[in-house]
């Protein structure tokens, strides 16, 4: 019984373990972004790639999930003849959930999946500890530039998402399923606050943080080669997937 | 100076390290020999803190740097340079920039004068042309080389090499044992290196230490090694030089 206690609750402390070490590069990574030298350069450098680098997939992600959400939407209305709330209800999802949802899983498949193979490798291949030799210190050099610039970089991509995610929507509601155009826009105006996208900015920042703390971490955690850091980049796209929706819950339940 | 002082050090419960001590001259080469997987690496990276001790002291210049938080560490580390044995090469950057990142890090030179470093230690270690390559383009020995233009590049007094000759040909192998002597000649700094080469070891040491089962079991100069009575020793030297007569 107690071996059958031991091994259930195995998994347990090993998910506790790993959110006290997660937690603890956060706290290190807070400390290193107030000390000088403040890294600018590789900030920028890093925001290029999680930013620029990323809109192509973000504007088509963004463009289909605003059309089929419309879709669907007109599908439901019209039983009842509410096609008028359709503008309304992709404005309100897509800047609520769905922007910031599938801009943050777009970018861990894009960039949370990079940073981990890419310091995964430096781990193994001994650069790390080669960073270290020259006293200077990796989460300040490596970690730091990506968290910063995750976070600041996911919001813009989640504005851009919204954007044509609504504009998706219009043209499948308005061109397509031949919904007057000016109720379309007058219902989103109606209905979706500046608060619901600012709202939706915040989670899409909060989402940067989880992806890139992960990729890092699992990085930095890398062991065993090639394989090691197939294996790492895996287990890191899951969880900081699996995080952001656990995460989304949450937020949304605070903050509407 | 160096000195370890009674270090202890496990891996999940396997002992690595087991109450060991050496002490390592300023301005020596000492190389550390000792069979694959008996802890070589382990001990030198206890050395420049990558490593703390389960036990023991790490005394660099009098400081136990077993005991500095990072901070510390960092300022201590200054005084090393480090050759990997992969070389540890940033493989995202060209052979140049690799060589300025110390200089670029820790120190307030202008580019100019940072260009010119560059290529002064490139030369050092016989290294022309190669500034704006990448490390992917470069062969096991050259990368090598530019990992000690690198490790020497803020004129450390302390370097250590990890294992410099494994996976290179035997003429290649000359050559890194020419570069560590000229070089150590040149800079006056105390090197450590860890290998299992014993053609190698003998050429370049001024002092041998060989490690066995967790401890430093025979400290000497490489005759005073190659006359040792120790069954352990004797029997290392003849299997590495059977080893080495066969290639």
């Amino acid at each position: 019984m107690v071996r059958l206690l031991e091994l259930a609750g195995r998994p347990f402390l090993i998910a506790v373990e790993e959110s006290g070490r997660i937690i603890l590069l956060l706290i290190s990574t807070i400390t290193w972004m107030l000390r000088p030298p403040f890294r600018f350069r590789l900030i920028f450098k890093q925001m290029e790639f999680v930013g620029v680098n990323s809109i192509f997939v973000v504007l088509i992600t963004g463009t289909f999930t605003g059309m089929v959400f419309a879709l669907q939407s007109y599908y439901g209305f019209k039983m009842f003849g509410g096609e008028s709330l359709v503008g309304a209800t992709v404005a309100l999802g897509v800047t609520r959930e769905l922007g910031p949802v599938f801009t943050a899983l777009m970018v861990t498949g894009r960039v949370g999946s990079a940073m981990t193979a890419e310091l995964g490798t430096m781990k193994v291949t001994e650069q790390i500890d080669a960073l270290h030799s020259m006293s200077v210190n990796p989460i300040h050099y490596l970690v730091m530039p990506r968290i910063v610039a995750a976070i600041l970089m996911l919001p813009v991509l989640t504005i851009v998402s919204d954007f044509v995610g609504i504009l998706g929507g219009y043209f499948v509601g308005v061109e397509l399923m031949k919904i007057n155009s000016g109720i379309f826009m007058a219902k989103i105006v109606e209905f979706v606050d500046l608060e619901d996208i600012f709202n939706g900015l915040i989670k899409a920042a909060c989402f940067g943080l989880i992806l890139s703390l992960i990729g890092c971490y699992k990085g930095l955690r890398t062991t065993g080669g090639a394989e090691g850091v197939g294996k790492a980049t895996t287990q890191s796209v899951v969880l900081s997937s699996v995080t952001i929706f656990i995460s989304d819950y949450f937020l949304t339940s605070f903050m509407f | 100076m160096i000195e370890l002082i009674k270090i202890c050090k496990s891996f999940k419960g396997q002992k690595v390290l087991d109450n060991l001590d050496l002490k390592i001259e300023p301005e020596k080469i000492t190389v550390i020999i000792g069979g694959s997987g008996g802890g070589k690496s382990v001990l030198l990276k206890h050395i420049i803190g990558l490593i703390k001790p389960d036990s023991g002291q790490v005394l660099v210049n009098g400081t136990d740097t077993a005991k500095l938080n990072d901070k510390e560490l960092n300022e201590v580390r200054k005084m090393f340079g480090m050759l990997f044995q992969d070389a540890a090469l940033f493989d995202s950057m060209t052979v140049g920039e690799n060589v300025a990142f110390p200089l670029k890090e820790h120190t307030k030179l202008s580019k100019k004068e940072i260009d010119e470093i560059v290529e002064e230690k490139l030369l050092q270690v016989d290294l022309k042309n190669v500034t704006h390559k990448m490390p992917s383009e470069l062969s096991g020995g050259m990368r090598k080389r530019v990992g000690l233009a690198r490790a020497i590049a803020l004129n450390p007094k302390i370097v250590l090499f990890d294992e410099p000759t494994t996976g290179l040909d035997p003429i290649m192998c000359e050559g890194i044992d020419n570069l560590v002597i000229n070089t150590q000649r040149h800079t006056k700094a105390t090197f450590v290196v860890i290998s299992h080469d014993i053609r190698s070891t003998f050429k370049i040491a001024h002092k041998v230490a060989m490690l066995y089962e967790g401890k430093i079991i025979k400290i000497g100069t490489p005759e005073e090694i190659r006359l040792s009575d120790n069954p352990v020793v004797k029997r290392f030297i003849s299997r590495e030089t059977e080893k080495a007569c066969q290639t």
